[in-house]
Formats: structure tokens, C-alpha cells, sequence
């Protein structure tokens, strides 16, 4: 059964150095301020998984959190380039950062298998890609049926999945809705999930296209209104996109990115008090 | 010259005039999604845009930033997880088109989103990588390509073979087993390339009006081959502009 939990506690028990953790959410529902007490408690040598690392895995990898990263498709949607993670990758700044690398379709069957408690996943996918050649994690197989040959990818199973919902109830269960990308096969995968949600309700009335979490699937719960911001949770916000084309000047400079973090991470206790998202617009306090 | 409008509006009218009404596109971000978006609100109102974050069928008034974003949500069909709208719809042959752009593409119409220069461990520049795109490639009926031209995007050979076109040529695609028929045309903001029956290589058919095949040479890392019968676009319509306009302005409104 889940357990209702700050979020600081939440992360401190659910989160270690040297930990497989995947932050899971497509554009929506991205869990930033689960993110940002990762990096206030300083976890490190992480192996970040994430199909689309966006701008919360861009400053987990400036911050030094990552030692490794597992990803499909890692930029600043609609604006560019991820420029604390170009710096890792390009010139090992704060650290060096290992990559494996997917496709969108290679992720989400990787976390399909770890889901459904296989070893791997098969696809039509990669085929003719130069991608094999440098991500030893994408192999050839032959279908026992008809010889075809087709690609598989080996099961993601994070130490931990982290996510961000709507709504909980007082039990645990935890609802979500709108685009929910991968992130139900992404904490079934998982050996323990942590899920922030925008409120806990008494009871969760239906929604249209609503993803149910059961509580007995989930370890911990933690109240962060706003808790996806700069991304959004429909229903409660819409998505931030000033703030993302903001991101890549304040990225573009160490120095200045060191300072947005300082003022806009490091110095906020926890990610849920009033004022937080007006903090996070870029505006220097 | 008095013309009323830019290469990059050619480009994107030039794109959504590729679009068939009624036809299912797998759509990608930017210069794609505002070509698709420009064809929903002009010749092709029953087109159907498909987003990879699992959004089928969405039908947004203004340009989305990201693929997530809550309009495309709030207005599409039916949105479905991520690996039911890579499994279910794409991975069969479920979607008609596959409307992709990239950082470079090359003679055989392979691109590149992933890295450009030195090594794959040590690139010159690292791009964000392969997202949707290279099962979009592989599984869509057909692939359209957009992408701005110059000897740095147009290459002789990509770096890094992100999205398969026709590899190195004739019968690559068909040895590889892929079900799609590969990218069938290119629109730059100088024309449009289509590739050869036989040989696979990206010809130069159409030139935007204004534009040269000097130019159009000029802005290509290959020997460019150019049809018998080229051809020129019509300049963009005061109806195309007004709607791609007015969506570009909805889009940057707060």
C-alpha cells in the first residue's frame, strides 16, 4: 500500500546514489520538483532513464546527478538544443555522461517488457538505423515461426520510478489523465515508485481516458501542487512554454545556469509551497 | 521584387500542398507540424494528425510547441498511450504518412537528427537523437521530408543514419524488409526533390518562384541532378498565408 509522504521523505527513502531511476511523463506531467529535490539531497551517479529527457534531465545532468543516461530523444521540445546536456556529452562538463541510446518505439517496448516481467521486447524498429552500431542493446532475432527477422531490446526495470498525477486518494490510488505516455509501464516496471500528485481528494470520480494506479502497485505518494511546472497536468495547469524558451538562454552559460539552480532549486526547501511556480518563470528573484 | 512573402512561408506552404485530404499523417514537431496543421486549415480539412505523444486525430487552432502539448490533448480523437501509438497504429502500417524534418538529409534521402561531426562519442555537435523518427521512416506508407537547404543540410552522406531512406541506394529498402516506401519528397525553402525511380538520388523537380538552380546547386553537397522538366510552384496564395499567419500568431500569443 502506498504511504502519503512529503515529498523530501519520499526521495530520501525511495532514492540512492547509484540508483536506475526513470522521471517519467510525455511533455505532460513531467515531475520537475521530484526532480529538483533529487538534486537538493544530491544523489549521484545515477543512471537517468527517460525517453524524452527535456529540461528537468538537462539540469539533474548539470547538477553532476547523472553518470549514465538511457534515452530516445533528448532536447528542448519546440526550442532546441538541451545545453547542459550537449556540455556532458560534448565536453564531459560537470561530468562525464554515458549514453545509451533508443528510439521512442525501442523505449516504450523496453518498459512494455520490464512491465510485463519479460527479459526483452520485440519490434519492427531500428532497421537500417546507424543506431545498433553504438547501442549494443538493440539485437537482431528471428522469429521461431517464420525466420523473419526482427529487433529486440532488453526489459527496463528502474530501482525506481518517479511520476507525477492529477490525483491520489486518501488510500494511495492514483489517478491520471490526458496524455499519459509511458509512465504506467514505467512504474509497474519499476522495484519502487514514487508518485507527486497535484491533490489528494476523498474520493477519485471517473475521468475521461483516466489512468488508474491501484495503491498496492505504487510505494509513495506525495502532495506537490504545481509539482510538474514548467510541464503541465491537465486539468489544473497548461504547460509553461515561455519557460522552456527561457531555458535556453539560462542553459546556454555554466555560470548562469548555476545561478538559476541556486535561486530556483538548491535555495526552495520543498517543491510544494505556495509561490513556487512563480519562481520558476526565469524571472531572478 | 515585390513578392509579399518569405522562403521559409514558401516552404511551408510547398509542404502542406503534399498533403492529401483524408489521409492519416504521423506528424513531427515544427516545421512539419506547421505544414500539417496549415494543411488541416486549408485544401485538407479531414486530414488526420497523429503526434507521438499518443494523440490521434488532434485538431489544434494554434501551432503546438511541443508534441504534448495540452491542445493537442484536448482536441484529437483519442489519445493513447505511448507504446499503443508506436505498436497499434504505427508498427502495422496504420498511417499513410510520415511527415518528418531533421538536421541533415542526403542523396539517398537518409537523415540525420542524431550527431554531426567528429565521433559518435565525441561529436562536433550533439542533436537530440532519433525520438519517433526512425520507425516513422520504416512503417509509414510514405515519408515527406522538410528541411531548410544548404551544403550543411543537404549532404553527400548523413553522419549518422538516424531515419532510413533509401540507404545507399536501389533495393536497399526492399533488402532491409521495410514495409514503407521510403521518403517521396523533399521540400526545401528553395524547391522540391524527389527521388529517382531508378536510381534512388534526390532530384531536383520544382524550384519556389525566385529561386535559382544555381542556387539550388549551391545550397547541395552533391552533385545535383535536376529533372528535364522542371517545374515552378505557385507562389503562395493570400489564403495559404493568411491561415499559416494567423496561426503562427495565435501560437506566440501568451
Amino acid at each position: 500500500m502506498a504511504e502519503i509522504v512529503s515529498l523530501a521523505e519520499g526521495v530520501a527513502e525511495l532514492v540512492n546514489d547509484g540508483d536506475t531511476v526513470a522521471l517519467e511523463g510525455f511533455t505532460h506531467l513531467i515531475p520537475f520538483a521530484a526532480g529538483h529535490e533529487i538534486i537538493r539531497q544530491q544523489r549521484r551517479d545515477l543512471e537517468l532513464v527517460r525517453m524524452t529527457p527535456d529540461v528537468v534531465y538537462d539540469q539533474l545532468i548539470g547538477m553532476g546527478c547523472a553518470r549514465r543516461l538511457v534515452f530516445s530523444w533528448g532536447g528542448n521540445p519546440g526550442v532546441g538544443s538541451l545545453h547542459r546536456f550537449r556540455d556532458a556529452v560534448e565536453r564531459g562538463w560537470p561530468t562525464p555522461l554515458e549514453i545509451e541510446e533508443h528510439s521512442h518505439a525501442g523505449m516504450a517496448n523496453r518498459y512494455v517488457a520490464g512491465a510485463s516481467g519479460l527479459p526483452f521486447a520485440v519490434l519492427r524498429g531500428y532497421t537500417g538505423t546507424d543506431l545498433p552500431k553504438h547501442t549494443d542493446t538493440i539485437r537482431p532475432i528471428a522469429c521461431p515461426f517464420t525466420g523473419e527477422v526482427l529487433t529486440a531490446v532488453p526489459a527496463l526495470n528502474p530501482d525506481v520510478t518517479v511520476v507525477h498525477a492529477q490525483r491520489a486518494d486518501r488510500a494511495g490510488n492514483v489517478q491520471m489523465w490526458g496524455i499519459t505516455g509511458v509512465q504506467k509501464e514505467a512504474v509497474l516496471a519499476a522495484r519502487r515508485s514514487l508518485v507527486t500528485v497535484e491533490e489528494i481528494v476523498d474520493s477519485l470520480d471517473p475521468m475521461p481516458n483516466q489512468v488508474v494506479l491501484p495503491t498496492w502497485a505504487v510505494n509513495a505518494v506525495a502532495l506537490v501542487p504545481g509539482g510538474s511546472h514548467p510541464s503541465y497536468a491537465q486539468g489544473y495547469s497548461v504547460r509553461d512554454n515561455a519557460f522552456y524558451q527561457t531555458w535556453d538562454a539560462i542553459s546556454r552559460d555554466r555560470d548562469a545556469f548555476a545561478t538559476w539552480m541556486r535561486q530556483h532549486v538548491l535555495d526552495v526547501r520543498d517543491g510544494g509551497e505556495p509561490g513556487r511556480e512563480r519562481r520558476m518563470t526565469g524571472e531572478t528573484a | 521584387m515585390s513578392q509579399n512573402w518569405t522562403s521559409d512561408e514558401m516552404m511551408t506552404v510547398a509542404a502542406a500542398r503534399q498533403l492529401r485530404d483524408g489521409t492519416a499523417c504521423f506528424v513531427g514537431i515544427g516545421l512539419p507540424s506547421t505544414a500539417a496543421n496549415l494543411a488541416r486549415a486549408t485544401h485538407a480539412p479531414r486530414l488526420v494528425l497523429i503526434y507521438e505523444s499518443g494523440c490521434l486525430g488532434a485538431k489544434p487552432d494554434r501551432l503546438p510547441l511541443s508534441i504534448g502539448d495540452g491542445i493537442l490533448a484536448d482536441t484529437a480523437d483519442a489519445v493513447v498511450s505511448v507504446p499503443e501509438v508506436f505498436n497499434y497504429w504505427l508498427q502495422p502500417g496504420n498511417v499513410d504518412v510520415g511527415f518528418l524534418g531533421g538536421a541533415q538529409v542526403d542523396r539517398y534521402g537518409n537523415i540525420n537528427t542524431t550527431a554531426i561531426g567528429g565521433d559518435y562519442a565525441n561529436p562536433k555537435v550533439r542533436l537530440p537523437g532519433a525520438g519517433g523518427a526512425p520507425e516513422i521512416a520504416a512503417s509509414c506508407r510514405e515519408v515527406i521530408v522538410v528541411m531548410r537547404q544548404s551544403p550543411r543540410t543537404f549532404v553527400e552522406r548523413v553522419d549518422f543514419v538516424t531515419s532510413f531512406g533509401y540507404g545507399s541506394g536501389p533495393g536497399d529498402r526492399e533488402q532491409l524488409g521495410l514495409r514503407g516506401a521510403g521518403p517521396q519528397v523533399v521540400i526545401s525553402d528553395l524547391g522540391v526533390l524527389r527521388p529517382d525511380p531508378s536510381t534512388r538520388e534526390l532530384v531536383l523537380t520544382h524550384l519556389h518562384p525566385g529561386a535559382t538552380v544555381e542556387q539550388a546547386r549551391a545550397a547541395t553537397g552533391w552533385a545535383l541532378t535536376v529533372a528535364d522538366d522542371l517545374r515552378t510552384n505557385e507562389p503562395p496564395s493570400e489564403a495559404e498565408l493568411t491561415v499559416l499567419r494567423a496561426l503562427k500568431a495565435a501560437s506566440a500569443a501568451p
